[in-house]
């Protein structure tokens, strides 16, 4: 079985926000990068569905040359190739354009299970997993906890407000991956030797408009200065009566 | 008039608090507003949403059981069906799930978890949060519909005189994905991201034996949820979906009490619209208090107990 995990290349989370000169982007100056945080928990599922059903894990990204980088960690971590669809302004395409370039590149590749982090930290959409099963024509679990593979379907657990739902679906699929699915190896030694000499394909991605507008950039207002109301036990009632009388949400 | 499309998620026939903010931000763009419910209790939920500002309320019926992507796919044909410009979900783990398919059937892009909407010289833009909250982009999109998701507890319900037209259409049967059950949660527990009032903790609780202290407070106040940093999370001592910050939840309750949470620039970043914010820590100098409305320095183990039976007694007496 074809499988592929897809990544993406995200400030740490420690980055500070910074607007740019134009008030309509992020300054990356400063910025470290990451795999974003679910990345690792898709790879691990995809790795651990080859390990018991046999088949190839592929890895892709959309993004800089330099994402080759985290590739390569994943990859030593048990995965067989990597692939980067290169785009330098990666962090300014919106979920459809993403997606749609993903799907065009997972059709071609023959994959029948695509796995994703339930959201990538740095826009936050949580989108591209079900755009991209969309755009394929498949079967999609999103924020999954736990995932049992057939040949030919499986069944997903997953989380919601109101309790836990067991979700039956046909393969091909695209599985979004939530924290608590499994716990990612680490790379040893051997793998990040392997990993070296392991293919990473470099192409251009299907070229797609963004319809995405942004019209301006801006740190959240401060929070107006608080205040500490004691020390303390003996500082309850004041609290309280802070909450009732000022907050008024007590 | 040009239509906003809403997809309001309903339990047992009553229509969830983050569908009802959503439609509340719909109806606050002067837009008309159709709302569509799924699932089985859509009749019963669909009657009550004319007072939440819809006009019109499509109920999807007669599927066996649920799926995501025929729902996905039934919603994106009654967004062209009523010619909508706007296509709107909560973010709840169904809006979230079902939005960006909708999305992808009518090839527009999705702007998830808004926590503004608005209508300028005829047009809509959004805000939202970048990078869990550190940063805000107002945006727009040229997509052929705008689709969007709303984050709980941004928006106001609209309080209206109306009723909705009420219509039932089929529902398709040959889903990809099927929910065949669901286990329900124990105890009717809020969720961390749609409670009104968050009760979290941190390492200064020292053990998962103390987090009773949080639920009790939790408890007091009636309507909250407990959440947690995540520290305790990776260490086990709490559930992950109490995880608060920019690898968990982000959220806004209109009260937050963070306990023997230093607030850490993650942390902070899940939590800091929230409308009021306090903080307990033992640690005068703990960055929590730079965010925080009302801090209370000392031990959370002898405040706790008092605080819980202070908030217990007023609402005893209200």
């Amino acid at each position: 079985m074809k499988i592929v995990a897809c990544i993406k290349r995200v400030p740490t989370t420690e980055a500070q926000a910074k607007v740019g000169a134009d008030g309509k982007s992020l300054d990356p100056a400063g910025f470290q990068y990451m795999a974003s945080f679910y990345d690792e928990i898709a790879v691990e599922a995809a790795i651990q569905t080859k390990e018991k059903l046999g088949g190839d894990v592929t890895v892709i990204t959309l993004g800089p040359k330099d994402a080759s980088k985290e590739l390569r960690e994943f990859i030593a971590r048990g995965a067989d190739a990597g692939a980067i669809l290169v785009d330098d302004a990666w962090h300014s395409r919106d979920a459809r354009a993403t997606a749609k370039a993903l799907a065009k590149k997972i059709g071609a590749l023959g994959a029948e299970l695509v796995f994703v982090g339930r959201v990538a930290t740095d826009r936050d959409n949580a989108a591209v997993g079900p755009m991209l099963a969309t755009y394929l024509g498949w079967a999609c679990v999103t924020e999954a906890m736990s995932i049992d593979l057939a040949p030919g379907k499986g069944t997903a657990r997953r989380e919601t407000e109101h309790g836990v739902e067991t979700v039956e679906f046909s393969l091909p699929a695209v599985i979004t991956c939530n924290k608590g699915l499994n716990e990612p190896r680490r790379p040893n030694l051997k793998g990040i030797m392997a990993a070296k000499s392991k293919p990473v394909a470099e192409e251009a991605p299907e070229p797609v408009d963004a319809q995405t507008v942004v019209l301006k950039v801006e740190l959240p207002p401060a929070r107006k200065a608080g205040r500490i109301v004691g020390e303390g036990v003996a500082a309850v009632p004041a609290l309280v009566r802070a909450l009732r009388e000022e907050a008024q949400v007590l | 008039m040009p239509t906003i499309v809403v997809y309001v998620e309903q339990e047992n026939g009553k229509p969830v608090r983050a569908s009802l903010e959503c439609l509340g931000a719909a109806r606050a763009t002067g837009r008309e507003v159709v709302a569509v419910v799924a699932r089985e209790g859509a009749e019963t939920a669909a009657t009550a949403l004319g007072r939440f500002g819809a006009t019109r309320a499509v109920c999807l019926v007669g599927a066996k059981s649920y799926s995501p992507d025929a729902t996905a796919r039934d919603l994106a044909k009654i967004v062209g069906e009523q010619k909508a410009e706007v296509f709107l979900a909560a973010a709840t783990a169904s809006g979230k799930d079902l939005a960006p398919r909708v999305a992808a059937h009518l090839d527009s892009t999705l702007l998830s978890d808004c926590t503004g909407l608005e209508a300028k010289d005829g047009k809509l833009q959004v805000t939202r949060p970048w990078l869990a909250g550190k940063a805000l982009a107002t945006l727009s999109s040229t997509a052929p519909v705008l689709c969007a998701t709303t984050r709980p507890n941004a928006f106001a319900v609209a309080e209206v005189q109306g009723t909705a037209e009420v219509l039932t259409v089929p529902a398709s049967a040959d889903g990809k994905a099927v929910v065949v059950s669901v286990a329900p949660k124990a105890g009717g527990k809020l969720d961390v991201k749609e409670a009104p009032i968050v009760v979290s903790g941190g390492r200064g609780l020292k053990g998962p034996e103390h987090f009773h202290l949080i639920e009790e407070l939790a408890e007091a106040f009636g309507n909250a949820a407990t959440g947690a940093s995540r520290a305790v999370v990776d260490a086990g001592w709490r559930p992950h979906a109490e995880q608060v910050g920019q690898t968990g939840k982000t959220v806004a309750p209109k009260l937050y009490v963070a306990v023997g949470i230093s607030g850490a620039i993650q942390h902070l970043a899940g939590m800091r619209t929230s409308k009021v914010i306090v903080a307990i820590n033992k640690d005068a100098d703990a960055p929590i208090f730079k965010v925080a409305d009302y801090g209370l320095v000392g031990d959370a183990f002898e405040i706790l107990p008092a605080l819980t039976a202070a908030v217990r007694e007023i609402r005893a007496h209200k």
